[in-house]
């Protein structure tokens, strides 16, 4: 597997451009291969990488899956240090509108070096919580390495730099419209969940038509809802004031709620059902009554389940917000589609990485609320 | 003849079949038992070459079984599991069928074949064969799975613990079938369990596992009157050896011929056990035998069972 | 089931499809009722292209991609899953987890700087992405083959080769279609917001309607885009109760 991924890695990184330089962000870029990347004292950063390259060959044992981890780690730093300091190097001999971005062969470094921890990390069979540090970890040495300034030339963050306001605008609403739209959703969902597992004859009525929603494509459901909202807000002036309106966050917050609906209700119910009978014919035979059966029974054994649903709605949704910048609804999502429309490629990037960082963050967190809740006892 | 000859199997620092050594002549009913982890099971899978040897050979008709290529082997013996594994998406004709499938057998064959086995496991065709597994018992899937197994009419038939997970009484009639089973066809049954009594009532000989190794190997009567040590003798029970002797004999051995005896007579074919039940629940000492046309022949004295 | 065989007017497979087919070729004829909705648009009705060719295109795209990531993916399934591909699955299984965390929309925006623009982009971005659900439903279908079902298949002679076509693959079928098919309905959706990096697909008059703030060209790419989701979405239910038929005798 190692060998495979040190192939692939050696493959892209000599082969394609490391980064590419341009004289404006409309061009594209001349290539910079890796070597023109390694030189001198350089060559020292770059050592986690070759102690990469020497994984396939080491014996299988623990201590060797460790250092494979801690060096794929150590080189996804070094990796973005170096063409920090590379763009840097290049940005003081051009002109200022010059741009300097990541190029393929980095990518291709990157991920089968991302991609190394992650075998790593599965042969030492760490749980969640311990991936979720490792994963922290690296994070956290790119944001030390991104605040020292030292990846201050590269294409992606100059174009962060030029709208700084925008872009922690544009998270905060992000955010801000996946909460929004996950409170009422499990506020309606999980009850209506609960009523669902008890009562065939709504969860026969009820499954189907969210079914049915979650087939319809995103965009397609955002343009249906345009047309009714617009003319609701149009015949009651009061909702328009409130700020409901045919585009823009309404239909955007509706749209989500209807798509995370089912995960939440179908995973309330399914969580609830796993619960077994006999744990619920015990509690009654020792007294409890309805109530504190739900509440000390079936509530703790079916959160898994439910926290699961959550996280999928989660992830969802944030990557529903990216498509309803389309409808006006900001966010990131504008950002990226705003870099697409301009065909300026770092500017997609700038609202691309962080939506999938959000979504991954989101994912790994609910997951580690999840593997608390499994090990709490119930 | 499956001459297992010295076999070994090792995982990793375990050795898990020790050294074994055991000739099973041809239209033996060889019962291998032993308890959990004793190995058992994995010599059985080794002599269809389902878990490689480490060490020693297994000679077929003379032939080391390791020469012919293993998915052949297989085809022509036929095998039995406990889980049963019936293929659940296939009808019950096609499940027996898998094998002559397999060896290219043509379709009116195999529907010909298929039927016989079917009534021979007493299983009616006609409500049967289009049926699928999950539309069956527990114990009709078993005879599915034993009629599947003889499909190919192999010589060899290896069937590991498969009553195990059948309820008491599905479990003593499949019995029954296998044992006529076995004296109508003659084929060499190797059986693998963990239950004495099945052991006894089926096998013609017996070969105790302990651990790995072959600790004696012999007819029920000799495991029961001569146990070898005293692991043997725990696994007969102490307080059973003199039932279970009884279930080794027939009434046939100790009858006196001519004699007549009151009420309903007992078939010469039963064991002494039945006929010592039989006594104690009719209490009398005596009881009428009669052949297998219902002729009578003889009677069965209470003393004659008692004494050697 | 029965209702269907003897009435196929009640499908409702049938009768959505044909739907979906009216609207494609009368679309054009509904400009009247277009135009009386929304009276003060100058263009009640998208004719930059016509539906036939975007309902083409956006098939096409879809239709593409999908039959490359099934066979890629069960192809990744079937070798992760053999001895040969062992020491691989841990890994394929971690990044097809994470890898569905990843916004669609996301990795086609993505696939830009790589590619270009144009339909290539789309094309390798669903291609990828759909391959996630059909890899992690494959290894999972075979997970589910009960163990004594191949064992049997084993003992009773079968070649591994054959206990894949007969055995493995039958019975994990649902759930592998099961993955092409959650595959196939993202795509439909990504698919339709590719017009935004280039392709011309269904998709194409709800972005243009959003930018001209053109109700109407919305509604129609919307009821479009949502009919060929569900049209779809029923025929591989159809698929899946057909692999499924045994269980139900």
């Amino acid at each position: 597997m190692l060998l495979v991924l040190a192939c692939i890695g050696l493959a892209t990184g000599l082969g394609l451009a490391f980064l590419t330089h341009a004289p404006n962000r409309l061009v594209s870029g001349r290539p910079i291969p890796l070597t023109a990347v390694v030189g001198g004292a350089s060559l020292v950063a770059l050592l986690p990488g070759v102690a990469l390259l020497a994984g396939p060959f080491l014996p299988q044992r623990r201590s060797a899956h460790r250092l494979v981890a801690a060096a794929a780690a150590a080189f996804l730093v070094a990796l973005l240090w170096r063409a920090g300091a590379q763009a840097a190097a290049l940005a003081e001999i051009a002109p200022r509108a010059a741009r300097t971005s990541l190029g393929g062969g980095f990518w291709g470094l990157f991920i089968c070096a991302a991609l190394a921890l992650v075998d790593a990390e599965h042969r030492l069979r760490l749980r969640p919580s311990a991936r979720f540090i490792a994963g922290a970890a690296v994070a956290g040495a790119i944001l030390l390495l991104a605040g020292s300034g030292a990846l201050d030339q590269l294409a992606i963050v100059r174009e962060y730099a030029a709208r700084r306001s925008v872009f922690a605008d544009a998270v905060i609403r992000h955010v801000a419209i996946v909460f929004g739209a996950l409170v009422p959703t499990v506020l309606l969902g999980a009850p209506l969940g609960i009523l669902a597992q008890r009562r065939p004859a709504l969860r026969a009525a009820l499954f189907p038509a969210l079914n049915l929603v979650q087939t319809i494509p995103s965009i397609a459901l955002f343009g249906l809802l345009i047309a009714p909202l617009s003319a609701l807000a149009g015949y009651f002036p009061g909702l328009a004031a409130l700020g409901v309106a045919g585009v823009g966050v309404t239909p955007a917050v509706i749209a989500l709620v209807l798509y995370s609906l089912l995960p939440i209700v179908r995973n309330t119910a399914a969580g609830l059902d796993a619960v077994s009978a006999a744990s619920v014919e015990a509690a009654r035979g020792i007294g409890m009554r309805r109530g504190q059966i739900f509440r000390y029974v079936e509530m703790p054994l079916a959160l898994p389940v439910f926290l699961s649903g959550l996280r999928i709605a989660t992830v969802q949704a944030v990557g529903l917000v990216a498509v309803a910048a389309l409808i006006g609804a900001g966010g990131l999502g504008a950002i990226m589609f705003q870099g697409l429309f301009a065909d300026a490629l770092d500017l997609v990037l700038l609202g691309a990485v962080p939506i999938i960082l959000l979504a991954l963050a989101a994912d790994a967190l609910l997951d580690l609320a999840g593997e608390r809740g499994r090990r709490r006892p119930a | 003849m499956i001459e297992l000859d010295r076999v070994t199997k090792r995982y990793g620092n375990s050795i898990v079949v020790d050294d074994l050594s055991l000739a099973i002549r041809d239209g033996e009913f060889c019962v291998i038992i032993g308890s959990s982890g004793a190995g058992k099971s994995t010599a059985l899978k080794m002599i269809n070459q389902l878990i490689p040897l480490s060490a020693g050979v297994i000679r077929i008709d003379g032939k080391d079984a390791a020469s012919v290529v293993p998915e052949e082997l297989r085809r022509r013996m036929g095998y039995v599991i406990q889980s049963i594994g019936l293929f659940p998406h296939w009808t019950v004709e096609r499940n027996v069928g898998a094998v002559p499938a397999l060896l290219g057998w043509p379709a009116a064959r195999i529907r010909d074949r298929t039927r016989e086995l079917l009534v021979l496991l007493k299983l009616d065709p006609e409500g049967f064969w289009r049926k699928y597994p999950h539309q069956l018992s527990i114990g009709q899937q078993q005879r599915v799975g034993i009629a599947r197994a003889l499909a190919a009419d192999p010589d060899v038939l290896l069937m590991d613990e498969p009553f195990g997970a059948l309820d008491p009484i599905t479990r003593d009639a499949l019995q029954s079938e296998i044992a006529r089973i076995h004296r109508e066809s003659r084929k060499t049954i190797v059986f693998v369990t963990h239950d004495m009594e099945e052991a006894l009532k089926l096998a013609s000989r017996i070969a105790v596992m302990d651990r790995g190794r072959l600790i004696q190997a012999g007819t029920p009567l000799e495991i029961l009157a001569s146990p070898a040590n005293d692991f043997v003798r725990d696994l007969v029970g102490q307080d059973e050896v003199g039932i279970r002797l009884l279930s080794v004999e027939t009434v046939g051995n100790r009858l006196r011929r001519g004699e007549a005896a009151p009420h309903q007579p007992i078939a010469a074919t039963a064991s002494l056990r039945q006929a010592l039940s039989r006594m104690i629940a009719e209490r009398t000492d005596r009881l009428a035998v009669a052949d297998a046309e219902g002729r009578p022949i003889g009677a069965l004295h209470l003393s004659d069972i008692v004494r050697r | 089931m029965s209702a269907k065989r003897n009435m196929p007017w009640r499908d409702p497979l049938l009768w959505t499809t044909l739907g979906f087919v009216a609207l494609v070729l009368l679309m054009p004829l509904l400009k009247p009722v277009f135009a009386a909705l929304f009276p003060r648009l100058e263009r009640p009705l998208y004719e930059q292209d016509s539906f036939v060719d975007l309902a083409a295109w956006h098939i096409a795209l879809v239709g593409i991609s999908s039959v490359a990531s099934a066979a890629i993916g069960v192809a990744a399934g079937i070798f992760v899953t053999r001895p040969a591909g062992a020491e691989f699955r841990g890994m394929v299984e971690t990044v097809t987890a994470a890898g569905q965390a990843f916004p669609p929309v996301a990795v086609l925006a993505i696939a830009v700087p790589v590619i270009g623009f144009g339909a290539e982009p789309a094309l390798i971005a669903l291609t990828l992405y759909g391959l996630l659900p059909v890899v992690a439903n494959t290894i999972a279908g075979f997970g589910a083959v009960p163990p004594a079902v191949r064992e049997a298949a084993r003992g009773i002679g079968m070649s591994e080769r054959h206990i894949l076509r007969h055995v493995d693959l039958p019975l994990a079928a649902p759930v592998i279609i099961a993955g092409i098919r959650t595959s196939t309905i993202i795509n439909v959706g990504t698919a339709a917001i590719a017009s935004t990096v280039g392709a011309r697909t269904l998709g194409s008059p709800i972005i243009i309607g959003l930018d001209a703030a053109n109700i109407a060209y919305v509604l129609q790419g919307a009821i479009l885009v949502g009919s060929l989701a569900i049209v779809l979405d029923l025929g591989f239910d159809r698929l899946v109760r057909a692999a499924q038929r045994w269980r139900r005798a």
